[in-house]
């Protein structure tokens, strides 16, 4: 349980960081480390050049208005969980993050990492892509935005170039008259889930007009399926049954040791009907 | 008047230590040492064709890498098969390091010392080992089926098979007016203790002395082991246990290879070396326990009252049989519970399989005891429509039935006889703290908001405190300060302060003024070990017996110096004084620099005892049979084992969507005799019940067919957090004192974990409304159960 030996570099500035990035082909970025951390003591990674950017200038904010919510490469979980400006703009992200892990955890993982780590068991990926949110990244070539959609291209793996560091991500408020909520279910609190599902509704006139739910752990990336036309306008039972059903055809649960793929699709199916009700109900508070 | 401490809940002295990060471990221990790493077995079973270290010996920083044939005399010997059975015809041990076969992912096979496990492990992975795969026997089917063989001399996979038996139970059952057969499972799990295995060791040259820092269980056990491979006599070997991370029976085994080898090491290469065990080792290289595969026949009449009781198991002992076969025999002797059960004959296979190998974890084999017979009575009840409680109290002991002989011979050689005990109070109690009689109009509440939720109980006996013996040096120092020994190891149970509470109140001395040392083969060269709920019952013996010892001198020398009698003599509060005339005393710390008639006149203590002369100048300074100095040692060896015991009780609440399992409450009545310290009590029921609810939902481990341990981490091993455990735990005692020692004492160490998964299937059966016959039981179990349910309901019986 101890890594193999490797170089460290810890720059002051993002072109420092950039160059140490490309220096050498096999380079990790450290950020939290609650991910690459234990897969080097576990010898499970072995990059030979840690780049530590936590004294980076200016990477640590969390701030939300009209357009959205903008998380820094360095803010902490926790940081971003505390915001009530986070909440408020687009509060799918406080929910989820209130089930990423432990709170010890939380105060060192970074939500930046988590979404660039491309996890399709992690929430923050999922949310990310539910969301249609993007993340901004600065590499060799500059500054460019990767949206969701194109952030995620195999399991594990996301479309950042390897001397790119992401420096943030940006999740669009919530609409008026749309409602969010999510649910997981995992063995024990702050374990991967078994299975989880997020939901964002727009509801207009007493109609449903718009429904998409994002899955965790019945895929082997991020997953969002959108089941508007599914749900026909409405989240009554039947309607509910057709999404669930639909949202399966998308998805493509495993058995592993803690859960069989049975299982895994009756509770994605339990948890769509439960998401998307709540959403609704939310989306008419709203 | 002191006040008496015994069953007083006064705070462990332990925890501002432990807490705040004060403790000293094993790895804390800073020798300037070298590190040692292990390479293990990726196989479950091979041989070993070659082994390549060349690659190794010009790595700089590295100092040894050794294998089997770098071992010598007895270190090239099989490691030692502890505790020998009769029937355990066909043990098998390992050795330190694989000699031409492994027998699980994990077995040591070589060693590197380097000058930090950095560059140890480095080096391990450098070591190129040629194998030839064999098939690996995983499971108790895969072994009983014994289609392929773990040993190639051990015919059928068989390490054991043992039977007992109090009657003809087969020719009872069959004249029974109701019969039942079940078959019962139960998975792997392990102790898991925060702090895993390590150890250290110093060679002294110059003196031929190896001084030994290990987590142990039983640092006696371990000097013994060390001594006799290495060839040395015990006195050249000292073997010092500092704080130990838990241990919850994993390191009573011994020894380990490493701590072998580590002390082989410092001795070879003249410096300090250490080992320290990361979790995944933990998980593939110590013990684990509790798979056992059960058919139950039982015979009983109309009332559910048993009158034949037929029991055969299959145990899982994993690749080797170092710690014999406590485990099945208590599973065997402790499954009979607080029940009159009829003629009972029990049978078990130990079988081999390649995996790691099977010793006691807290429980040892009584869960899964507890598990078959609590099952066996919801079975009964289930198939006579009875109240679950109603069909426990026919079968139940009377209290005027003890000492009661259940005619079966227990794990330490001994009688299975109850020493003491009131279940059918017991029983009340249990009822009455979870709401047994209520719980049927919570069950409609429960069910008209659309919640399901179903209650269980479960009670268990526990042969606690097992022999040979414990000792204990009590030693009053000059200062008035008391300077207790005791051989067996602590590992956070609470020792310092539950044995100083027994200190203080037989020598009337403050409590602060007690210090407890355990497991420094130093201090006390004679001890077993902690283990089998065994602390209290033998250590707090001996120490009570100490200590009277220590006052009838302390007694004997301040009658002569306050020319009264012993027996108007009193000790408060360190100071000895004629009883009714306070004026004439002394200090205790007086009387134990007259318990030395050394010349000298060292500090205060000294010169204020000159005031007092003692003696007749016309004896010997030390009277024929006397000893100078204020100490009393005793040891304390009970004929058998004491037992506690204890009902638990669990409601539970499952989801009827997701299938998720939560506990809405737990109950526990528990009977450990006298109490020395509820709080300790507690906590270790606490503890316990939090291990059993991990046995119950959470843990196992997670063999493929090939034999590779798939969950071994804390990622995907599931302890249960705190979080997973309920808020609260409803604790009631009730004591019924042991007339096997002096203090009336039962273990209390185990008992919180036996009952656990018995209850909390019962409770799930019955929010379920089908059979729990194996644990433990996961949501997507659960969901897959009720699938099958469902199918089995709409098929038509097929007749």
């Amino acid at each position: 349980m101890k890594p193999t030996a490797f170089d460290y570099a810890r720059p002051e500035t993002l072109e420092e960081a950039v160059q140490a990035l490309g220096s050498h082909p096999d380079a990790k970025v450290l950020a939290g480390g609650q991910s690459l951390v234990p897969l080097m003591s576990m010898r499970l990674a072995a990059p030979a050049l840690i780049v530590d950017i936590n004294h980076l200038p200016g990477l640590d904010h969390v701030t939300a208005d009209a357009s959205g919510v903008r998380i820094g490469a360095l803010a902490r979980h926790a940081d971003v969980l505390a915001s009530a400006d986070v909440r408020r703009v687009q509060p799918l992200v406080s929910l989820a993050l209130a089930n990423v892990a432990h709170p010890t955890i939380r105060n060192r993982g970074t939500t930046v990492g988590s979404i660039v780590h491309a996890d399709a068991a992690a929430e923050m990926p999922m949310v990310l892509q539910l969301l249609g949110g993007s993340v901004d990244v600065v590499g060799s070539g500059g500054r460019r935005t990767i949206t969701a959609d194109e952030l995620y291209v195999a399991p594990l793996e996301s479309s950042l170039a390897h001397d790119e560091v992401a420096v943030e991500a940006f999740f669009p408020a919530l609409p008026a008259g749309s409602g969010v909520a999510f649910e997981e279910i995992s063995r024990r609190h702050g374990d991967y889930a078994m299975c989880g599902v997020a939901a964002v509704v727009a509801v207009e006139d007493g109609r449903v007009t718009s429904a998409r739910a994002g899955y965790l752990s019945v895929s082997d990336v991020p997953t969002v399926v959108d089941l508007t036309d599914a749900l026909g306008g409405s989240v009554d039972e039947a309607a509910l049954a057709r999404a669930a059903e639909a949202a399966l055809a998308q998805l493509e649960p495993e058995t592993d040791i803690h859960a069989t793929a049975a299982y895994r699709a009756h509770l994605a199916k339990v948890l769509t009907a439960r998401v998307l009700t709540a959403a609704h109900d939310h989306a008419r508070e709203e | 008047m002191t006040t008496k401490l015994m069953g007083e809940a006064v705070q462990r002295v332990e925890d501002d230590r432990l807490v705040r990060g004060g403790g000293q471990y094993v790895d804390d221990i800073d020798l300037d040492a070298l590190h040692i790493a292990v390479l293990r077995s990726p196989h479950a079973h091979a041989r070993i064709i070659s082994i390549d270290v060349d690659p190794v010996l010009d790595i700089e920083g590295v100092h040894a890498v050794w294998t089997y044939d770098d071992l010598e005399g007895a270190m090239a010997e099989p490691l030692p098969l502890l505790i020998p059975h009769p029937t355990l015809t066909h043990g098998r041990t390992q050795y330190a390091l694989a000699r031409d076969e492994v027998n699980y992912v994990g077995e040591a096979i070589a060693m590197v010392v380097a000058d930090d496990r950095y560059l140890a492990e480095d080096a391990v992975a450098q070591i190129a080992v040629e194998y030839e795969l064999l098939p690996a026997v995983v499971g108790v089917e895969a072994a009983r089926a014994a289609e392929n063989l773990v040993h190639d001399d051990v015919p059928g996979n068989i390490a054991a098979r043992s039977e007992q038996s109090n009657g003809d139970a087969e020719a009872a059952i069959k004249a029974a007016p109701h019969t039942l057969s079940l078959d019962l499972d139960i998975e792997r799990s392990a102790c898991m203790p925060m702090e895993g295995r390590g150890v250290t060791a110093r060679w002294d040259t110059a003196n031929g002395r190896l001084q030994v820092w290990t987590s142990t269980q039983t640092s006696t056990g371990v000097r013994a082991a060390v001594a006799a491979k290495l060839g040395l006599d015990l006195l050249q070997v000292d073997v010092i246990t500092p704080d130990v991370g838990g241990g919850f029976g994993v390191k009573i085994n011994h020894p380990w290879p490493e701590e072998l080898l580590v002390s082989l090491a410092a001795q070879r290469l003249g410096r300090p070396v250490k080992f320290t065990e990361d979790r995944r080792e933990h998980f593939i290289s110590s013990a684990h326990e509790r798979a056992q595969l059960h058919h139950v026949d039982v015979g009983f009449d109309d009332e559910g009252r048993l009158l034949g009781l037929d029991v055969r198991f299959w145990h899982d002992h994993g690749a080797y049989t170092p710690y014999g076969l406590i485990v099945p025999i208590n599973a065997s002797t402790q499954l009979v519970g607080p029940y009159k059960t009829g003629p009972y004959r029990v049978t078990f296979d130990s079988l081999y399989t390649n995996t790691v190998i099977v010793t006691p974890y807290r429980g040892a084999g009584r869960p899964q005891g507890c598990f078959v017979m609590e099952r066996t009575m919801d079975a009964i009840a289930a198939y006579l429509g009875k109240d679950r409680a109603d069909v426990r109290e026919v079968n139940l002991i009377q209290p005027d039935e003890f000492p009661y002989d259940h005619g079966l011979v227990f794990q330490d050689g001994r009688e299975t006889i109850y020493d003491s005990g009131d279940f059918p109070t017991m029983l009340q109690k249990i009822k009455a703290l979870v709401g047994w009689d209520d719980f049927e109009s919570y069950r409609a509440e429960m069910a008209a908001q659309g919640r399901r939720v179903g209650i269980g109980l479960a009670a268990y006996v526990e042969g606690t405190g097992a022999g040979p013996y414990e000792g204990a040096h009590v030693n009053i120092e000059s200062s008035g300060k008391v300077k207790v020994a005791t051989g067996l190891t602590s590992q956070g149970q609470g020792h310092q302060t539950a044995f100083a509470q027994i200190v203080a109140d037989e020598l009337g001395v403050p409590f602060e003024d007690v210090e407890i040392t355990t497991g420094d083969t130093r201090r006390m060269a004679y001890a077993v070990g902690t283990f089998a709920s065994r602390a209290a019952v033998m250590s707090g013996s001996a120490i009570h017996l100490a200590a009277k010892k220590a006052k009838e001198k302390a007694l004997r020398i301040a009658s002569d110096a306050l020319e009264a009698d012993p027996e108007d003599l009193q000790i408060v509060d360190g100071v000895v004084s004629v009883k009714g005339s306070p004026g004439t005393s002394i200090n205790l710390g007086t009387v134990a620099v007259l318990s030395n008639p050394l010349r000298y006149a060292f500090d205060e203590a000294s010169k204020a005892a000159t005031q007092f002369s003692v003696g007749d100048a016309t004896k010997p300074p030390v009277a024929e049979g006397d000893e100078p100095g204020l100490e009393g040692k005793d040891f304390y060896s009970p004929t058998r084992s004491t037992f506690a015991s204890g009902m638990h009780a669990v409601i539970v609440e499952t989801d009827p969507d997701t299938a998720e399992i939560t506990i809405l409450k737990y109950a526990v009545v528990h009977d450990c005799g006298t109490v020395i310290n509820p709080m300790i009590v507690e906590g270790q029921i606490h503890g316990g019940v939090a291990q059993g609810i991990g046995g119950a939902l959470y843990e196992k481990m997670a063999y493929d067919e090939s034999g590779q341990l798939l969950n071994a981490s804390f990622m995907d091993f599931l302890m249960p957090y705190v979080t997973e455990v309920p808020d609260a735990i409803d604790v009631d005692h009730l004591e019924t004192p042991s007339p096997l020692n002096p203090l009336g004492i039962k273990g209390a160490g185990e008992a919180g974990v036996i009952p656990g998964s018995a209850a909390i299937a019962a409770a799930i059966e019955d929010a379920e409304g089908l059979p729990i016959t194996a644990m433990p039981i996961s949501p997507s179990e659960l969901f897959e159960l009720r699938a099958q349910h469902a199918v089995a309901a709409t098929t038509p019986e097929e007749n």
